[in-house]
């Protein structure tokens, strides 16, 4: 009995963090520029992320590839951020100015 | 020295997690690089006269930090994927100041870190007291938000840092 509860707890864990990775890249494609698209990928960085790893623990059991999974979430935790961060910021000194919500106003309004 | 032999058991304790394969000669290889990589780190440290990165923080305040920014998370993440999945993409970004309150490094670097965590808004650039962050659906709420995660980052710096 216990076991069931377990397996279906961690497969929608599994399930869930699959819809939001989906969810993460169908936003890098709908999004209209590169800054916006750099918040939807981080979708998939965080939920995404620790809702597969948390599944995946439940499906290990209490053995070392627990402990592995947590130690790689741990470090994803404090690596995505980084590299995100590494990205923009090179991004804004190399130019790529983010537009204003005021500017992308009026061009949606010309577009529609 | 005692800073030595802590840093390498914990090594190994780190390694004895990763392998698995408990034989003598892997653990006795397991021993050797843990030890290895100690020598080199010290002979590093030897060569650049760095400051060492001093971990002040206060434990209990950190780990209830972390479930908050948890919550945090999941709040913003379901914020952000109503705004992917909405046929209209209400998208409202913005480029702004946030200031920051905390002395060490270690704080600033969670504050900005956290802020890039909770999806919709990125810390792109680090400034004299402020950091530019950038926004996908920018409110005023934002900003009480931001101050309000300031206000939690500061409290895990002990006083004496």
């Amino acid at each position: 009995m216990m076991g069931l509860i377990v397996e279906i707890l961690s497969w929608i864990l599994i399930v869930s963090g699959g819809a939001f990775t989906l969810i993460g890249a169908i936003g890098t494609l709908r999004f209209p520029d590169f800054w916006s698209r750099l918040h939807a990928a981080s979708v998939s960085e965080s939920a995404g992320m620790i809702l597969l790893i948390f599944g995946m623990c439940l499906q290990a059991g209490p053995t070392l590839i627990t402990v592995k999974l947590l130690i790689i979430g741990a470090f994803i935790i404090i690596t995505g951020p980084t590299s995100t961060h590494a990205v923009a910021s090179a991004a804004l000194t190399s130019g790529e100015t983010p537009e204003s919500d005021e500017d992308t106003r009026k061009s949606q309004e010309g577009k529609s | 020295m005692l800073r030595t032999i802590l840093t390498a058991l914990t090594l190994f304790a780190l390694w004895l997690l990763m392998s698995g394969i408990y034989k003598p000669l892997i653990v006795w290889m397991g021993v050797g690089s843990s030890v290895i990589a100690v020598y080199v780190v010290r002979r590093m440290d030897n060569a650049a006269d760095t400051e060492r990165l001093a971990v002040r923080l206060r434990p209990l305040t950190t780990i209830g930090y972390w479930f908050w920014l948890l919550i945090e998370i999941a709040k913003a993440n379901w914020a952000v994927t109503k705004l992917i999945l909405s046929p209209k993409m209400n998208l409202n970004r913005h480029l702004f100041k946030v200031p920051y309150t905390q002395k060490t490094d270690l704080g600033q670097t969670i504050f900005a870190n956290s802020i890039t965590l909770t999806p919709g808004t990125i810390s792109v650039e680090v400034e004299e007291g402020d950091f530019l962050v950038h926004a996908v659906s920018y409110s005023g709420d934002d900003m009480d938000a931001l101050s309000d995660m300031d206000r939690r980052v500061a409290a895990i710096e002990s006083a004496g840092a």
